[in-house]
């Protein structure tokens, strides 16, 4: 930090950069500010704010930057009508313990008038372990719920018609197994692939660059990526094979501007994988989908969903050919920011969470999830699951927001601000493209550096008091607040490694060995692996037993400690 | 002249969190601490070989997996198997208050949770170390 004052970052450099020569000398901002009164007149993205915005600050050209709503390049949203024709899909991540307990918060949840599933996987299934396996003692089922074989995936969705729920799926590193596991559980219901809607996150790019869940390295994770966005687009036309996220990017620490950039970058690498499979752009570009992070600043949260799309339409249309509006079309998935939300007055966080919905939903948002006010103490409780949920039905029921179609349009301050945004993403993109792409550039490890930059600062920034988090570094209140958290039972763990073994003890052998045999022959090819994966499951081999061909195959990815 | 304060920064197990490792590893950093971080992905064996072999003054072990009632009392028992009980072992993550008490009571040294300001972690460290208790003389 102490030489952050002297230096250009890479981050003001980029700013820098998307501002033109015009732009001032670098670290002056650092300078105004230790002299400055304790706020920072910034968006969190460090995009200096001033106190009055006029038609002076909005460039020409905005009727086109804009267009209309449901049109190229869709900075007013996705559709002609929004939120009147259909509201968001209010989609309350969900997962923990075992597959039962699971099961009977996906029953109440959507007895409580959710419209989508949302499933949380604990870290074992995330990291393709099975619960007996070394690395997961102590994990099973904490973080969310434990899947080791078909067998639990069936008691998951007990009970739920798989043509009539939408599911979204977050898993990565194996998430060819769950896919699988999914479409498995759909034929034993009588249901065809095809009928089957949902999401599979499945983005590799990201847990390189910030949630740091993987099996294998960056160039085979991003191949069987492709494999399910191509598997997907000839066997599951409603399925989103893929949600390109920078909820996690965020999280770990970027800024806004960051988040759209990298995960932007992400985008087209996966585009470009696609292509150089042969893959014509509007097969698949349709199916792919997007996981934005929602924070606490209002104006900037709202721009960057509205740079997110104009830039996306641009480069689908112009960059890469793409003819179909469809392929055009940044369709998101938006979460309110669990980093945001404090420990300290934990009932606070009730009030963060409703800011930061409406800004998603202000936004153009496709799907929200709201966070519960106890997620920085444990996994939610059922009550403040509940007040998560209702908190979105108030502002889809109660405030009268949904009525109007991208209502902040024409702000001059909001304008200003979403082209700025599109600028200084555009910029790191740019950087990113000169280093070769997105999947050299996270080798080189230059998104990871600045998001652990952006991190560092920002927490300084808290420390000494430029920035104001309620309750925390300011408004702090001596008697502790308590409120009931939400305790896993430890014997869930030995209940799943019973199971486990009992499944491995009761499959047919010989028909699993083959299956075995086949996938680890199509590892060595450049086959699409979705299919021998699916025979796999169908076998009940274990996500264990599948994830260890994997890292035979492929090896076994260690990042290079650095911070 | 007194020697630097040596601490490992350790993710254990599964948990990919890393975020908060690295702001306070950076923060020790700039506070004057020599810092060893081991990356992700650690068991307990490695995190503790590692304290031996980099004869570290404190531990900080980071996790937010829910997992710290299986991973703390793993460490610290691996540590006295291996004869360092005059090193700290410290850390902090999502750990609710009662579980913070009772690794406490297991000899854990203090815990910090989310909003806690990095000086406070380094301040802890200063005052629990034998290094920082010979700097203070």
């Amino acid at each position: 930090m102490a030489n952050a004052a002297r230096t250009e970052t890479e981050a003001q450099r980029v700013k820098r950069e998307a501002q033109g020569p015009a732009a001032g000398k670098p670290g002056a901002a650092e300078n105004e500010s230790s002299t400055a009164p304790p706020q920072l007149f910034e968006t969190l993205s460090g995009i200096p704010v001033k106190a009055l915005y006029t038609s002076e600050d909005v460039k020409p050209g905005l009727a086109e930057r804009l267009g209309e709503p449901g049109k190229f390049p869709f900075t007013r949203g996705l559709h002609t009508e929004m939120y009147r024709a259909r509201l968001w899909t209010m989609r309350q991540f969900a997962g923990f313990g075992s597959a039962e307990h699971t099961n009977q918060r996906f029953h109440y949840l959507l007895a409580q008038g959710m419209t989508g599933l949302s499933t949380a996987f604990d870290m074992p299934t995330l990291m393709g372990y099975d619960p007996d396996h070394a690395m997961s003692l102590g994990e099973v089922g904490r973080e969310g719920v434990a899947i080791s074989s078909l067998e639990d995936m069936e008691i998951l969705f007990r009970g739920i018609p798989l043509d009539q729920v939408t599911t979204s799926m977050t898993i990565n590193a194996p998430a060819v197994v769950l896919l699988a596991m999914y479409v498995a559980v759909a034929e034993k219901q009588g249901i065809p692939p095809e009928k089957l809607g949902g999401t599979v996150q499945a983005d590799m790019l990201k847990e390189f660059i910030a949630q740091k869940e993987w099996i294998c390295p960056p160039r085979p994770s991003v191949k069987i990526c492709v494999d399910m966005i191509e598997w997907c687009a000839q066997h599951m036309p409603k399925w989103n094979s893929i949600s390109i996220s920078g909820y996690h990017i965020r999280e770990a620490g970027a800024t806004a501007v960051q988040e759209l950039a990298f995960t932007i970058a992400d985008g087209i690498g996966y585009v470009e994988e696609c292509r150089k499979r042969g893959m014509d752009v509007d097969e698949f570009a349709p199916r792919l989908s997007f996981f934005w992070d929602v924070h606490n600043d209002f104006f900037e949260e709202i721009a960057k969903f509205r740079a997110g799309r104009r830039i996306w339409a641009k480069l689908m249309r112009d960059r890469f050919g793409a003819k179909n509006p469809k392929s055009w079309m940044l369709r998101t998935h938006a979460q309110t920011a669990g980093v945001s939300l404090t420990a300290q007055q934990p009932l606070n966080n009730v009030a963060r969470v409703a800011i930061q919905a409406l800004a998603a939903v202000l936004g153009g948002t496709q799907s929200l999830h709201t966070n519960s006010m106890d997620e920085t103490l444990a996994l939610p409780t059922e009550e403040a699951a509940t007040v998560a949920l209702r908190t979105q039905q108030i502002i889809a029921y109660e405030t009268g927001v949904t009525n109007v179609v991208d209502p902040f349009a024409g702000s001059y301050f909001l304008e200003a601000l979403t082209d700025r945004m599109e600028e200084e993403a555009t910029a790191y993109i740019r950087r990113i493209d000169e280093m070769g792409g997105i999947i050299q550039a996270v080798e080189r490890g230059y998104p990871q550096k600045e998001i652990a930059d952006s991190a560092y600062r920002f927490q300084m920034q808290v420390e000494q008091g430029q920035r104001t988090i309620v309750g925390v570094n300011r408004f702090g209140g001596d008697e502790e607040i308590s409120i009931p958290v939400l305790k896993i039972d430890p014997d869930i763990e030995r209940r799943q490694i019973e199971r486990v073994r009992a499944v491995r003890a009761r499959r047919d052998a010989a028909r699993w060995e083959k299956t075995i045999a086949a996938l680890r022959d199509a590892c060595m090819s450049d086959r699409n692996l979705v299919p021998y994966v699916l025979d796999a499951v169908r076998a009940y081999a274990t996500l264990g037993e599948i994830s260890d061909v994997f890292r035979e195959a492929y090896g076994v990815y260690r990042e290079p400690a650095v911070f | 002249m007194a020697r630097k304060i040596r601490v490992l920064v350790a993710k254990a197990g599964l948990d990919g969190h890393d975020r908060g490792a690295k702001v306070v590893a950076s923060a020790m950093r700039d506070a004057g601490f020599e810092v060893i971080y081991t990356g992700l992905h650690q068991t307990p064996e490695m995190i503790v070989q590692a304290a031996v072999q980099e004869d570290v003054d404190a531990v900080a072990l980071s996790i937010l997996s829910g997992a710290h009632m299986t991973l703390f009392p793993r460490v610290l028992t691996l540590m006295r198997e291996k004869g360092i009980t005059d090193v700290l072992l410290t850390g902090g993550g999502i750990i609710p208050k009662e579980d913070m008490a009772a690794l406490r009571a297991m000899g854990v040294g203090d815990l910090f949770g989310p909003g806690t300001p990095t000086t406070a972690i380094v301040d802890y460290i200063r005052s629990a170390t034998r290094a920082g208790a010979e700097a203070a003389r």
